[in-house]
C-alpha cells in the first residue's frame, strides 16, 4: 500500500515537471507577465514540495497523488473550446438578480459580458487580462497569500495557471448586486485545469459572490484552483462556493483569505454533488475587530470523498470567529474535516466557536472528524466540538407512525440536519434555491449536475 | 375493529406479553390499566409496530386485515393512531413540513392528490384550536422546547388532524395538570364519532371520568387479569391492583 501510493506520487509529479520543462515558453506565451514571473520560482518549489502527501497533517486524510497520476490533457495552448456558456447554462437559482460571468475551464468567458453595470472602478475581469492592464493592481497581490512554498498545489498551480478570475471592488464602494461566477469544465478530452482567483475588497468596500462549478462534459476533470481574497479595513465580503459537479470530477481548492481591522467576511462552501473534492481554506484575522463566519454543508454519497481543511488564525486580538461545518454522508461516501483555530499569543479577547457535526446514515459510509484549537493566550472565550451520528431512530419511528414512509421520513431528518448550514445564507433567493437543490439531491434527483447538458 | 388473540411477545428476549386476547368493536373505548412494568405500552407499541419489539405467536387483525404483516407506516394509512407516552422531539423539521408529510402520505395511501397549502394551513388551525395549541408552535420544530403540556396536547392535535379510526392513548394524562388534562380530554372527546374507537392506557380514573370508556381491562404480569365495565376503575382508585394479583395467583 505504502509503495504504491509512493509510486503513484513520483510517477504524478514525474509528468508534471516534464511536461513544464518541455512546455514552458508555450505557457508563458498565452499567459502575461505577471503571471510568468513567478512561475520559475514555483516550479523550483514543486520540485522540491512534491505533490503533497498523507503524511502531511494537511492532507491526512486525502491521496493526492491518486486523482493527479492519470494523464490528462492540459490546453495550454489556449485552444478555443467552442461553447456558449449562456446556452448550455441556465441559470437556476430564480429571483437572485446577479451580474453573471463565466469562466471555462482556467479562461474567463470575454464574449458576453452583463449588461448591467458595475459602480464606478469596480473590475471584474480576466486575471491574465487585469495583469496587462492594471499590473499596479495585480502584481503586489498575486501570489503573495499563497504562497508556493508553503504548499506543493499552490507551487503547481502557480506553474501552469494562464488565467482565471480577478474581482477589485475599490475604497468605500459598495455593489449592491451580487456577483455570480460560473465555473464549467468543458472538454471532450479527460482534462487538467489550472484556475486562479484573485480578489481585491479595498477598505469599506463591500460586495456578495457566488461561484457555482459544474461539469458540463462526461469526462474526467482536475481542478486545481489557488484563490487570494483580501479583505480591507471595514470592508465586508460574502463569498458562496456551491460545487454541483459530476463523479468524475477532482476539485483541489485552496483558499487563502486576509481579514483587516473591523472588516467582516463570510465563506460558505457546499458540496451538492462531486467526484472528490479537497478544499483548503485558510483565514487569516491580521486586524483588529474583524469578524469571520465560516460554513460549510456536504452531501455525499456512492464513493464519493469530500475533505474540508480549515484553518482561521487569530493573529491580533478582539476578532471573533465562528465555524460550523455539516455532512450528510450516505452510500460508501467519505467525510473529512480538519479545522484548525489558532489563538496566537497576544491575540486576547479572542471570542471562537468551531462545530462539525455529521449524520453517517449507512455502515458504508465514514467520516473523519478533527477539530483543533490552540490558544496562546489567556483572556479568550472559544469552543470547539463534533459530533458523528446516525439517523434518529425514535424520530424515524414517531414519524411514521403518523404515516410518513421511512425513506421520506430519512429524508427529513437528512434535510432537517442539512437546514441549518443553509440557514446561514443571507442571500434569501440563494438559500430558497440550496433548500429546493438539497432537497432533491436527498431524493435522488439530483444525481448529476443541474444545469448540465448531462440531464438534459 | 380490533382483534387480538393470544398475542405473545419479547423485547430484548425477555417475554413481555404472555397471551393477550382483546377485541374492540367499532365505537367502543377500551381502557387498559395496569402496574408499570405490566406490558401496557408494549401492546400499544405492537399494535403500531415498533421494530424493537417481537411478536413470538398470536395474531391482531385490524378491520379483518393481518396488522403484524403492515409496516408502521401502513398502519398509519389504515387509520392506527398512538398518542405517544413520550412525544419525540425532531429539531429542524417544523410542525408544518411534519404534518403536511403526514397527511400527503395518508392521501397519497387513500389515492388522494396532496392537500392544497391554503387548505391545510386553514385545517392546521381549525384543529389548533381543539386543543387550544398555541399558533407559535406550528413554526416551531416538532416537540422541541415544548412543554410537557404542549407535547400532550400536539399529539391530540396530532390525531386531530389525522383523523384516525381507532386510537390509542399511552399515558396521555401524565404529566398534565389538571386544566391541561381537561383540554386534552374535552379535545378527545370532540374528535370522536360513532364509529371510531379508543384504547386507553392509564394509571388514574381521572381520564376516564371524562373519556368514559365501555369496557376496561387490568394488565398484570403480561396477562389481562380482569375485565369489567367502569366500575373497575373505582375498584383499582379504592384498593389498588392488589386484589388482581392475589385473585389471580
Amino acid at each position: 500500500m505504502h509503495n504504491a501510493q509512493l509510486g503513484y506520487a513520483m510517477n504524478a509529479e514525474k509528468q508534471y515537471i516534464e511536461l513544464y520543462e518541455q512546455c514552458r515558453e508555450m505557457i508563458d506565451l498565452h499567459s502575461t507577465a505577471v503571471l510568468n514571473s513567478r512561475r520559475e520560482q514555483a516550479f523550483a518549489d514543486f520540485c522540491q514540495l512534491g505533490l503533497p502527501t498523507q503524511k502531511l497533517e494537511r492532507y491526512k486524510y486525502t491521496n493526492v497523488a491518486e486523482s493527479f497520476a492519470p494523464n490528462y490533457g492540459l490546453n495550454l495552448r489556449h485552444i478555443d473550446i467552442p461553447v456558449n456558456p449562456y446556452e448550455v447554462f441556465r441559470c437556476d437559482v430564480p429571483n437572485l438578480s446577479t451580474s453573471l460571468y463565466f469562466v471555462v475551464n482556467d479562461r474567463f468567458y470575454n464574449k458576453i459580458l452583463p449588461k448591467a453595470s458595475l459602480p464606478e472602478g469596480v473590475l471584474v475581469m480576466s486575471l491574465a487580462e487585469a495583469a496587462t492592464k492594471h499590473p499596479e493592481l495585480v502584481e503586489g497581490r498575486y501570489g503573495r497569500l499563497a504562497r508556493s512554498s508553503k504548499d506543493g498545489l499552490n507551487a503547481l498551480n502557480t506553474m501552469y495557471c494562464q488565467d482565471g478570475l480577478f474581482v477589485y471592488v475599490p475604497r468605500n464602494t459598495v455593489v449592491e448586486r451580487p456577483l455570480q461566477i460560473i465555473n464549467i469544465l468543458r472538454a471532450d478530452v479527460d482534462l487538467m485545469v489550472n484556475r486562479r482567483v484573485l480578489i481585491v475588497v479595498e477598505d469599506g468596500a463591500e460586495v456578495k459572490l457566488l461561484f457555482c462549478d459544474h461539469a458540463i462534459d462526461d469526462r474526467s476533470f482536475l481542478a486545481t484552483q489557488v484563490s487570494e481574497v483580501y479583505v480591507g479595513e471595514n470592508a465586508h465580503l460574502e463569498l458562496y462556493e456551491l460545487e454541483e459537479t459530476h463523479v468524475r470530477s477532482h476539485r483541489f481548492s485552496n483558499m487563502y483569505v486576509d481579514q483587516q481591522r473591523s472588516s467582516t467576511a463570510t465563506i460558505d462552501s457546499i458540496t451538492l454533488h462531486n467526484g472528490l473534492t479537497r478544499n483548503r481554506t485558510d483565514v487569516t484575522l491580521s486586524g483588529e475587530y474583524a469578524e469571520t463566519r465560516m460554513f460549510g454543508c456536504v452531501i455525499a454519497d456512492k464513493q464519493q470523498h469530500v475533505d474540508n481543511n480549515t484553518l482561521i488564525d487569530h493573529r491580533v486580538p478582539n476578532c471573533q470567529s465562528m465555524e460550523l461545518y455539516k455532512y450528510v454522508l450516505d452510500g460508501e461516501a467519505l467525510g473529512a474535516f480538519a479545522g484548525r483555530v489558532l489563538v496566537r499569543e497576544g491575540a486576547q479577547k479572542t471570542t471562537s466557536q468551531e462545530t462539525n457535526a455529521n449524520l453517517v446514515a449507512t455502515d458504508t459510509a465514514r467520516m473523519y472528524t478533527q477539530p483543533m484549537l490552540e490558544i496562546y493566550a489567556d483572556d479568550v472565550k472559544c469552543s470547539h466540538g463534533s459530533t458523528v451520528g446516525q439517523l434518529n431512530e425514535q424520530a424515524l419511528f414517531y414519524m411514521r407512525q403518523r404515516g410518513i414512509p421511512l425513506d421520506e421520513a430519512r429524508m427529513l431528518l437528512k434535510f432537517a440536519f442539512a437546514g441549518e448550514v443553509l440557514d446561514s445564507i443571507r442571500m434569501e433567493p440563494l438559500r430558497d434555491r440550496l433548500h429546493y437543490l438539497v432537497e432533491k439531491r436527498f431524493r435522488g434527483e439530483l444525481s448529476k449536475c443541474e444545469g448540465c447538458k448531462l440531464c438534459k | 375493529m380490533l382483534e387480538v388473540k393470544n398475542l405473545h411477545a419479547n423485547i430484548n428476549g425477555k417475554e413481555i406479553l404472555k397471551g393477550i386476547s382483546l377485541t374492540i368493536k367499532d365505537g367502543e373505548v377500551h381502557a387498559l390499566m395496569g402496574q408499570n412494568g405490566a406490558g401496557k405500552s408494549t401492546l400499544s407499541n405492537i399494535i403500531v409496530g415498533h421494530p424493537a419489539y417481537e411478536v413470538t405467536q398470536g395474531s391482531i387483525t385490524f378491520n379483518g386485515k393481518d396488522l403484524l404483516a403492515m409496516a408502521p407506516e401502513e398502519r398509519a394509512h389504515e387509520g392506527i393512531f398512538l398518542s405517544f407516552q413520550q412525544p419525540v422531539e425532531i429539531p429542524g423539521v417544523s410542525m408544518n413540513n411534519f404534518m403536511r408529510a403526514a397527511l400527503n402520505a395518508k392521501r397519497k395511501a387513500q389515492g388522494l392528490e396532496p392537500i392544497p397549502a391554503t387548505e391545510f394551513l386553514k385545517l392546521m388551525r381549525e384543529r389548533r384550536k381543539i386543543v387550544e395549541l398555541d399558533n407559535k408552535l406550528a413554526n416551531r420544530s416538532v416537540n422541541e422546547g415544548f412543554s410537557g403540556g404542549e407535547k400532550k396536547r400536539n399529539e391530540i392535535f396530532q390525531m386531530a388532524m389525522l383523523e384516525p379510526t381507532f386510537a390509542i392513548l399511552d399515558e396521555t394524562d401524565s404529566g398534565l395538570d389538571v386544566d391541561a388534562l381537561r383540554i386534552v380530554a374535552e379535545g378527545f372527546n370532540k374528535l370522536r364519532k360513532p364509529e371510531t374507537s379508543a384504547l386507553v392506557i392509564t394509571h388514574y380514573q381521572r381520564l376516564l371520568d371524562y373519556l368514559q370508556p365501555d369496557i376496561i381491562h387490568v394488565l398484570i404480569g403480561g396477562q389481562i387479569v380482569h375485565t369489567g365495565g367502569p366500575e373497575v376503575a373505582t375498584m383499582i382508585e379504592n384498593e389498588g391492583f392488589e386484589q388482581f394479583t392475589i385473585h389471580n395467583a
